[in-house]
């Protein structure tokens, strides 16, 4: 179980790190002469502020689409981890552990409930 | 500035926040959430949205390879990960409540503690006495060193949640792994061995943060331009780290320079929070 979740999370951070790689190579070459300007907080471009729109973008190959893409598959990375480590202890049958870990993934599922109302 | 300046810039400055965090120990968010608004005036937000992301990716990295050796207590890690991912989310909400030159001056403030704490001297500890809770929650375990297999015992563990909450607001409306708080609170409250306590620390920090990644993504807090070359370079940085601190044993002076400059940097934090400038 052990070897597993480490491969889980070797492997997350590898395609997404690529995936991030990838699409910035594209934005630079798009954007790169451009004036860069982050000295106000005026969120992200709207198409890829929805996961629709990312998809879409990635398709469309827009740079930013896809760095956004392999930043949510690195935020996904360590949640997969938790799912893996909950199937680790359903083989075990530890059922404390299994609601530990369903509580965990409760709490990061509120969570993002949470910041989409917000 | 345009933009491919921007990123190269970002790219060599996450480079050596990565290898610096990782010789230290203290993680790359510490010295990129500074570079990034103090030298390159972005706003704090997109800093922290950054720096979040960055601090999965090395953690998630650095956990792989300890899950593997078999230190990391995973018990205790998902057990203390009801606390700190709570309390992440806690802190990301929270985070849009705050005005951000208070954001900076608390951000300051933890930077030094953090740089003061590095500074400690590390004794390894193992406890053998049995207690109630760590029993009934299983987190008692055993961990290889070079002398074969230590057993160990945790102690205190409502008063390692606590902490734990605390760590994980600090983690969600600062953008920082909190590792030395998490480790602070296995090592004296808990008196876990100190290498189980920094790997396990590690193992949580990931989790932790995608707790209030979720809210900041969809904020608009984690720009693409900017967490793409924070993410690459702090990764790599982290990287050579590693491999530096197989090589060499003394990083004992390397400590101290780092302290310095992290607590300049975290004045600076602190005088442009006080003034507005942030």
């Amino acid at each position: 179980m052990q070897a597993v979740i480490g491969w889980v999370l070797r492997i997350g951070v590898i395609v997404s790190i690529c995936i991030v790689f990838f699409g910035g190579v594209i934005f630079l070459y798009r954007h790169g002469h451009e004036i860069a300007d982050h000295k106000k907080f005026k969120g992200i471009p709207d198409f890829i502020s929805t996961a629709g729109g990312i998809i879409n973008g990635v398709f469309a190959f827009r740079g930013q689409a896809i760095i956004q893409l392999g930043i949510v598959l690195l935020i996904a990375t360590p949640v997969l981890r938790v799912i893996f480590s909950a199937i680790g202890f359903v083989l075990e049958k530890d059922y404390l552990y299994i609601g530990i870990s369903l509580l965990v993934l409760l709490i990061i599922f509120i969570s993002m409930i949470s910041g989409h109302a917000g | 500035m345009s933009v491919i300046v921007f990123t190269l810039i970002i790219l060599v400055g996450a480079y050596f926040a990565g290898l610096i965090g990782s010789l230290t120990g203290l993680g790359g968010g510490f010295v990129i959430i500074p570079l990034l608004t103090l030298l390159l005036h972005v706003d704090i937000h997109y800093a922290i949205g950054a720096s979040l992301v960055s601090v999965i990716a090395t953690s998630s990295g650095s956990a792989a390879a300890y899950v593997k050796e078999g230190i990391t207590n995973m018990r205790l890690g998902m057990f203390l990960e009801i606390a700190t991912t709570a309390g992440a989310m806690t802190g990301a909400i929270i985070a849009v409540y705050i005005p951000t030159n208070y954001i900076a001056i608390l951000l300051g403030v933890i930077l030094i503690c953090s740089a003061i704490m590095s500074l400690r001297k590390k004794a390894e500890q193992v406890l053998k006495q049995q207690n109630g809770w760590a029993t009934k929650l299983k987190l008692n375990s055993s961990y290889p060193t070079a002398n074969g297999t230590v057993n160990y015992s945790v102690s205190k563990v409502g008063g390692g949640f606590v902490v734990m909450i605390f760590a994980g607001v600090l983690s969600g409306l600062l953008g920082i792994g909190s590792g030395a708080l998490k480790v602070l609170a296995m090592d004296s409250i808990m008196r876990i061995p100190f290498k189980v306590s920094t790997t396990t620390s590690n193992f949580m920090i990931g989790v932790t943060a995608a707790a209030s990644a979720v809210v900041y993504l969809q904020r608009g807090y984690i720009d693409p331009g900017i967490s793409m070359p924070v993410v690459i370079g702090v990764l790599v940085g982290a990287l050579s780290g590693s491999k530096i601190l197989v090589h060499t044993q003394s990083s004992g002076w390397l400590r101290w320079v780092f302290a310095v400059v992290v607590v300049f940097l975290a004045s600076q934090l602190i005088y442009n929070g006080i003034i507005g400038r942030i």
